[in-house]
């Protein structure tokens, strides 16, 4: 009896979760299907473009064609992984201090570094827009990479923190005792330990920076546009753009999906990690 | 195994590199063969980083920033013609039309320099021309090649300050006029108009051709908010009932008598004879309904005629028609006055070259090879006088008489019935204006999606605007 109960409420429990997740991926699901289709088809009602009209690759040809697409790419990856590792060489020591060397206000110095975070970006905007234009910041990729890496570092600094605080600091003591010096600590002690963790940081920080669009539209130009800027070319209020939008979104979330797929099992390693005891 | 340790100095130009261990350095083989990965891999992403952001710059390559439409599709398809023929190089920047005013606002208000060329509508030119944001194009007019002449000068007013200043050049001009089936109104007995009839008249003839059963509605306009969006409609209607947004001593007349008639009527129109759901339909969404046939009536951009009467994307290609846009009160600002050019920011190192282009793209030439690559129905309207007279164009595209006819209908200078300080049709020539704008076009959505009455709806406009112009300084 119980048993039945229990499949029951797991078949229940299934269905509300597949059915929210269908949900969730719906929208990706639809501007998959508007890819394939010709732009008369794209703005047919629902069912017509599921069941009658054909599919075809002219959205992605044309979006080829027209953009740069490589170019987009180049700048996010660059963008994204650049100012994720740097992130992180500034995010390891601040985390190691924090987690193993605790001072009297490390907590509000963690409390200050998220309220950064709640300041919403285009606060700074104009700000940041006149420096980066006074350091011939504005449109490059260095530019980036360095926004997006203080945009990030407050996220991946409480990451690491929570992850090294799961981390025995007898281990690390040992390491001293047996002659390491800090350096060595951190670099062969502490972070092979934290590789899952760290691994996770560094997906999320990379999906984070890859889809980030207020900055990225705000201070690049043609030279450090990354892809969301191949995406917003697709959009109009005049004209009919919906199947080539979608190919362009698809081309653009492609690689970064590919990545979380790929991934996902260290990255959901990652976030669990320390979670059993 | 007793190599010395080998180290990788990681760095960009002018920062210090940071030196980290890649192999030999301290520990057991297993720490170590993974830590070897993850450097040897961060070394990569740094080499990958450090290589990727030398980009190299070159000295004659503009920036042009632009909207994604069909006309600039053309020109970006053209433009390589331009870069052989002068060995310039173009990077285009392609946005979303409120993302690129907010952008290139952003750029040229802080002197940002990142563009060279902008497009920019019938609004921004004049505003920012007198910021001194823009570079004044009046040169044009000394070179006899160009002709400046040839431009319509409705259209180069519109483009200029008080003071006539050109401060860009256009691409193509629109005004708005009714779109209608006819068909349809050949089938339910009723008359096309050949005068302009009044907005009375135009529900009476929408009633007659209303028919959901057979998926066909009276009337498609624009309900999306904004103030390109609904207001772009709207506001040449408030003109036609006698309204006027400010007065003489710049005081909003948004919940006068003249607004109240107006948006009633709009709200009844489009709840009795409009397709359901028409908050969400704006341009697009309407010039797709009317193409799929779903739409007897449409007043919108003339534009739009080269789409609708292209069988190619259109199903009533060859039965759609078009009349004037109608009346009310009065005629004065019935059809709206919007010009898409191109402008030099006043920040442009580039000027010349900037200039250059933008002689090629709005010259005769231009134009006759876009008609002669593209076809003469992609050819923009409204520009140039010569075009117009082009037997080529006449012939391929009929309709294009009709349009010039009526931009040739619209006075800027003089919108309305009664006197207002501003010139501008459907918009305001003043910065404030976006903003007073968009929340009115909120407020009337909300109205028509039945959220609130329309007393409620203009009393709220009003109040905002009255609030906004007392603190621009306009009411003291």
């Amino acid at each position: 009896m119980a048993r039945a109960v229990s499949n029951g409420i797991k078949l229940r429990n299934t269905a509300i979760v597949g059915t929210l997740g269908f949900l969730m991926f719906f929208p990706i699901l639809w501007i998959l299907i508007l890819s394939f289709k010709t732009e008369e088809d794209a703005i047919r009602a629902p069912l017509e473009v599921l069941f009658s009209s054909g599919w075809t690759l002219e959205s992605f040809t044309t979006v080829q064609e027209r953009s740069d697409y490589f170019k987009h790419f180049t700048n996010s990856v660059v963008i994204a992984v650049g100012s994720t590792f740097f992130g992180i060489l500034i995010a390891v020591p601040a985390a190691w201090a924090m987690a193993f060397v605790p001072a009297k206000h490390t907590k509000n110095v963690l409390m200050w570094m998220l309220s950064t975070k709640m300041l919403p970006p285009v606060g700074v905007l104009v700000p940041i827009y006149l420096i980066f234009r006074d350091l011939g910041l504005l449109d490059t990729r260095i530019g980036l990479v360095i926004v997006l890496m203080l945009m990030n570092l407050p996220i991946i600094i409480w990451m690491l923190y929570t992850y090294f605080t799961e981390i025995p600091g007898e281990i690390l003591e040992a390491a001293r005792m047996d002659g390491a010096n800090l350096r060595e600590e951190v670099l062969y002690v502490l972070t092979p330990m934290a590789i899952p963790g760290m691994a996770s940081t560094v997906l999320l920080n990379i999906i984070l920076a890859w889809n980030e669009a207020f900055w990225t539209l705000n201070l690049t130009a043609a030279n450090a546009a990354p892809l969301t800027q191949f995406i917003a070319s697709y959009s109009s209020p005049e004209g009919l753009f919906y199947a080539k939008l979608s190919a362009a979104s698809i081309m653009a979330i492609a690689p970064i999906l590919i990545m979380g797929w790929f991934s996902q099992k260290q990255l959901v390693r990652g976030l669990t990690f320390g979670a059993v005891k | 195994m007793t190599a010395a340790p080998e180290r990788v100095v990681l760095g960009f130009a002018g920062m210090p590199g940071a030196v980290i261990c890649v192999r030999g350095c301290l520990f057991a083989p297993r720490e170590e063969r993974k830590l070897s990965k993850l450097t040897k891999s961060m070394a990569g992403v740094a080499l990958l980083a450090s290589t990727a952001l030398a980009a190299p710059a070159f000295a004659e390559e503009i920036t042009v920033a632009t909207v994604n439409n069909a006309d600039m599709i053309v020109m970006q398809k053209l433009a390589p013609e331009w870069e052989e023929a002068t060995g310039n190089t173009i990077n285009w920047v392609v946005l979303e039309e409120n993302v690129l005013r907010q952008r290139t606002t952003q750029d040229i208000s802080t002197k940002g320099g990142s563009f060279d060329i902008i497009f920019i509508g019938a609004y921004e030119a004049p505003i920012w021309g007198a910021n001194g944001w823009l570079t004044p194009l009046n040169d044009f007019g000394d070179d006899a090649d160009y002709d400046l002449n040839d431009i319509f000068e409705l259209v180069r007013n519109g483009l200029s300050d008080k003071d006539g200043n050109l401060y860009a050049v256009p691409l193509y001009s629109e005004t708005s006029f009714t779109f209608y089936r006819a068909d349809l109104f050949e089938a339910a007995g009723v008359e096309a108009p050949t005068e302009q009839i009044t907005y009375t008249d135009f529900a009476d003839l929408v009633s007659k051709v209303h028919d959901p059963d057979n998926g066909v509605f009276g009337t498609c306009q624009r309900g999306k908010a904004g103030w390109g969006e609904n207001m772009a409609f709207v506001g040449p209607m408030v003109n036609a009932f006698g309204g006027r947004w400010f007065d003489m001593d710049w005081q909003p007349q948004i919940d006068s008598p003249e607004w109240n008639a107006a948006i009633t009527y709009y709200v009844d129109l489009m709840n009795n004879y409009g397709p359901p759901g028409a908050t969400a339909n704006g341009h697009n969404e309407n010039r797709a309904l009317f193409a799929d046939g779903k739409c007897a009536t449409w007043v919108d951009a003339t534009s739009a005629a080269n789409y609708i009467k292209n069988p190619a994307n259109s199903k009533v290609a060859e039965v759609t028609d078009f009349f004037q846009a109608p009346k009310q009160e009065t005629s004065n600002g019935t059809g709206w006055f919007w010009s898409w050019a191109l402008a030099i920011p006043a920040t442009s190192q580039k000027i010349d070259v900037a200039k250059d282009f933008l002689k090629w793209g709005t010259s005769k030439e231009y134009f006759q090879k876009v008609g002669e690559t593209e076809g003469w129905v992609a050819v923009p309207s409204g520009t140039r006088q010569s075009i117009h007279e082009d037997p080529r164009l006449l012939e391929a595209a009929p309709f294009a008489e009709t349009i010039k006819n009526a931009i040739f209908s619209v006075d800027p200078a003089n919108p309305t019935r009664d006197p207002v300080p501003y010139t501008g049709v459907q918009f305001v020539a003043i910065p404030e204006f976006q903003g007073i704008g968009n929340y009115v076009g909120q407020q009337i959505s909300a109205a028509l999606a039945g959220q609130s009455t329309v007393e409620e709806a203009l009393a709220n406009s009003q109040q905002f605007a009255v609030r906004e112009m007392t603190k621009a300084g306009y009411i003291k």
